[in-house]
């Protein structure tokens, strides 16, 4: 569905990502795995067209998205979710789920905000509460809520259990997974936390020093200890 | 004997003399009109240079150093009225005291205050000065000013110029001597001072003030100190303008001169007394080209006195989006570059730039 | 009574500076850059309404074209300047609006001359009387008051009401994210430029109503709307409005008890005093310099 080719991206003279291909399938969570600098959020921000890489192609259902700008590609099914820093802190939470419903692309039915707010109870308690008052968890929680209003086809997750109590970020899995499953989206997962990226993950894929190390099923990711021990810290 | 001569301080004074009585042969040379542009390019270059020493060295921004010239100016101008009479040089010196003292009070302020608060104190202070010298009519002289008597040449030192060039001292060519003369004196006082320790402390307050304090500076002080010593160069100009236009009046020290006097210091490169220069020339020379080409293209005198400024504004506007160093600060590195490849000193920020992943 | 017509007066300049400072702020708001060339733009086009009504044309109609000249102007201010410029260092912004500041001054004076010319007023400027003691409040203050207040009234309906609206505060806020969530960030932030200087136009308006004009006439308006806007916060739309009544009365009294040549003055004083007392203005979350 999402697929990159060749793809490099620089920060000046810095090499974030260096000729990495990739493959995001429907219907799955492939998470992307790598420690501090390995690349990830340049990935994300390079697929969502926040940052322009230097060479490759990104395709998305076939269709060519390498230069297409930010503000568009929700339009196309893809919505970026910048991690829980991403609330509008000066806007109400009840605003920040209407700007998700602004950037709605065509491509499936479309949500209401009461429908989301199902799946975070809490965002429905603190709808005219200011985002900046909201706990950590609560700000991922709306992040993630507001991207779906957009009814994108795949979700683009940066770190969401970033910052978190365990507790919290496991509920947050949770959600993701059973959005997965019963409503058939699609997500590529950034993470640092390997165990639980990959615990909902179908499709794993390692980053080092902005190149792909490794690719292959979440399980046998999990079973290889030597990866496990150098790259996943765990 | 090899050791003083070496040391950067004693050279620069030796360069600064010889420099001295070379432009005292320049100066006796020019016409009384050129010898008064002289003085505006010294006297501009003076104000030009502090301002540039503050923002560039310190990163402090001013739009109000035309108030201090007419700080200056007006402290002159009060000290020669009703015929009194003092010394060149007890004139200049009060100028400078009396700005300093005007800039250690805004320099208390702006130390606490952050940019774009600091940026409209001192654009309050531009407009404001000049409407006090309207308000205060009976000691300032309201809207047409004070008019100030041309200081006579001292005897001595008409008989000593005369030794060196062998002419009669006029009053402009005086004016542009004692002019040329505070241009170097103030330009060898601040490049010392911006390579001194304080200049260092300057920089690393512009650098980065969390590191500057954790080192140790005082922040407020290293702030206050800049803009007193910013402030008395503008005073000095001030001073020097008075005389030279003989007239201490609210038209000379509009907004409009605070501002081009800032976008003469971004022209020329922020932080370089060569920048300054380059940006008082162009103050002074600018208006008589383009007002020229005005008239040639049958504009009013009122319309071509215009085309200065706009050509200024224009420009700089140019400047600060394709080239933010300055033309100086443009040229110079790309002039290094051509002698010595490589070295791109982007790259330290740039490392911490893309860590972001 | 003198207390009294000084207070009127200094309500209905104040509700003008209230205006200029909403301006500052919508800015400042989407763009961290205070706009100094504000001033020189609402000049500009209270000079275009001054063509228009020398032409023939009615007061109404110079008044609606400024309008859209501001709006205009505004538009293009950002689209060819303020976009390229480099934010990362915090004075090239201030420079690029200085530069643009002299660039209309010169063009203004180029274009109408820099002679003083006399703006006329839509409504009658003479004070209304109230048992027999004649008051300092005019039909033209009186439009002034209300049409500042409508303006107001619909900015606030467009910001808190509105797609567009929130679209644009999402745009002031954060850039980045309002971009992936499908904003157009570059059209939010023209149309909000284009905004300001309708407001700012407005004020130029308004103060040149039945006084003069020339291209230095709003500098000293550019200094009230700033401490103004920075007696609100410089971040809040409501400060601003409210540091504008504020800086209106309070010059209204330095000038009708100590002289206008003070005014300036009064407004440094203002301003230091306040930043020195509450660094981050009177409504602000701001918080001091501390490094």
């Amino acid at each position: 569905m999402l697929e990159l080719k060749g793809v490099t991206s620089r920060y000046g003279p810095v090499t974030a990502l260096q000729d990495v291909d990739l493959v995001a399938g429907e219907g799955r969570v492939t998470s992307v795995l790598g420690a501090n600098g390995a690349g990830k959020t340049t990935l994300l921000r390079t697929i969502s067209g926040l940052h322009r890489p230097e060479s490759g192609k990104v395709t998305f259902d076939g269709q060519d998205i390498t230069r297409m700008s930010a503000d568009r590609m929700t339009r196309t099914g893809l919505a970026h979710v910048p991690e829980g820093r991403g609330v509008i802190t000066e806007l109400t939470v009840h605003e920040n789920l209407r700007l998700g419903l602004l950037g709605r692309s065509r491509h499936r039915e479309p949500l209401s905000v009461s429908d989301v707010v199902d799946l975070f109870p809490i965002l429905g308690d603190r709808s005219h509460a200011l985002a900046h008052t909201l706990s950590g968890g609560e700000r991922q929680m709306l992040v993630i809520a507001r991207a779906l209003l957009a009814t994108p086809r795949m979700l683009l997750l940066d770190e969401p259990s970033l910052g978190l109590a365990p507790r919290i970020s496991a509920q947050i899995f949770g959600v993701i997974r059973q959005l997965v499953e019963e409503h058939g989206l699609s997500v590529l997962l950034v993470e640092q936390n390997a165990r639980s990226a990959l615990s909902i993950a179908d499709v794993g894929i390692v980053l080092g020093l902005g190149k792909v190390i490794a690719c292959d099923d979440a399980e046998v990711l999990s079973a290889d200890e030597n990866l496990r021990h150098a790259y996943l810290g765990y | 004997m090899r050791r003083i001569v070496s040391s950067p301080m004693l050279r620069r004074g030796l360069a600064a003399i010889a420099l001295l009585i070379v432009s005292v042969f320049l100066i006796d040379m020019l016409s009384d009109y050129r010898q008064s542009q002289v003085s505006s390019v010294a006297y501009l270059a003076i104000a030009a240079g502090g301002l540039s020493v503050l923002i560039g060295l310190n990163g402090q921004l001013s739009l109000g150093h035309g108030a201090f010239m007419a700080i200056g100016a007006y402290t002159v101008a009060k000290m020669l009225q009703d015929g009194k009479e003092a010394p060149m040089l007890v004139l200049l010196v009060a100028a400078v005291i009396v700005t300093a003292l005007v800039g250690a009070i805004v320099a208390v302020a702006a130390a606490r205050l952050q940019g774009p608060y600091v940026a409209g104190a001192t654009l309050a202070l531009a407009v404001a000065v000049p409407a006090l010298a309207v308000h205060f009519r009976d000691a300032l002289g309201g809207e047409p000013g004070l008019r100030v008597s041309s200081p006579d040449v001292p005897t001595s030192i008409d008989d000593a110029l005369f030794f060196l060039t062998g002419t009669e001292t006029g009053t402009s060519q005086w004016l542009a001597t004692v002019s040329v003369a505070c241009l170097v004196v103030t330009f060898l006082l601040l490049r010392n001072l911006s390579q001194s320790r304080v200049g260092r402390q300057w920089r690393a307050v512009r650098d980065d003030p969390v590191a500057a304090q954790l080192a140790g500076i005082n922040l407020g002080r290293s702030r206050i100190v800049c803009f007193i010593v910013s402030a008395a160069c503008a005073g000095l100009a001030g001073g020097l303008m008075a005389m030279v236009t003989r007239v201490a009046a609210p038209s000379g020290f509009t907004l409009i001169l605070s501002l081009t006097l800032l976008m003469a210091v971004v022209l020329g490169g922020l932080g370089t007394l060569t920048g300054a220069l380059i940006g008082a020339a162009l103050l002074t020379l600018l208006p008589t080209y383009v007002t020229n080409a005005g008239s040639s293209l049958g504009l009013s005198d009122l319309q071509s006195a215009e085309l200065a400024p706009l050509v200024l504004g224009l420009t700089t506007i140019a400047v600060v989006l394709l080239a933010p160093a300055g033309l100086v600060g443009s040229i110079a590195p790309a002039l290094r570059r051509l002698r010595t490849p490589s070295t791109d000193t982007s790259v330290t920020t740039t490392i911490t730039r893309g860590e972001q992943s | 009574m003198q207390l009294i017509n000084t207070l009127l007066g200094g309500f209905s300049v104040g509700m003008i500076y209230a205006a200029f400072a909403l301006a500052l702020v919508l800015i400042w708001q989407s763009t961290r850059i205070v706009n100094f060339a504000q001033a020189p733009m609402a000049m500009i086009t209270t000079f275009i309404a001054l063509k228009v009504i020398e032409s023939g044309a009615s007061y109404w109609i110079g008044f609606t074209v400024a309008l859209v000249a501001g709006l205009v102007l505004g538009a293009l201010v950002e689209r060819l300047v303020i976009r390229y410029v480099d934010h990362d260092n915090h004075i090239n912004p201030v420079i690029l609006t200085l530069g643009l500041f002299i660039v209309l001054h010169a063009l203004a004076a180029i274009v109408f001359g820099s002679s003083f010319r006399s703006f006329p007023a839509a409504f009658d400027l003479t004070g209304i009387k109230v048992g027999g003691e004649t008051l300092a409040l005019t039909p033209f203050s009186i439009f002034t008051i209300l049409v500042v207040v409508a303006v107001m009234a619909a900015l606030r309906l467009l910001f808190m009401k509105t797609d567009l609206g929130l679209t644009m505060r999402a745009t002031a806020f954060n850039r980045e994210v309002a971009s992936v969530l499908g904003v157009k960030v570059n059209r939010a932030l023209t149309l909000g430029w284009a905004l300001a200087a309708l407001v700012g136009s407005l004020s130029g308006l308004l103060i040149a109503g039945g006084g003069l004009v020339h291209p230095a006439y709003m500098d000293g308006v550019v200094v009230y709307g700033f401490v103004a806007a920075v007696l609100g916060g410089l971040d809040s739309p409501a400060g601003a409005v409210v540091g504008g009544l504020v800086m209106g009365i309070v010059l209204a009294l330095v000038s009708g008890y100590l002289g206008s040549g003070l005014v300036p003055l009064a407004a440094l004083i203002v301003l230091v005093v306040v930043l020195l007392v509450r660094p981050g203005g009177l409504f602000s979350t701001t918080k001091e310099r501390t490094v």
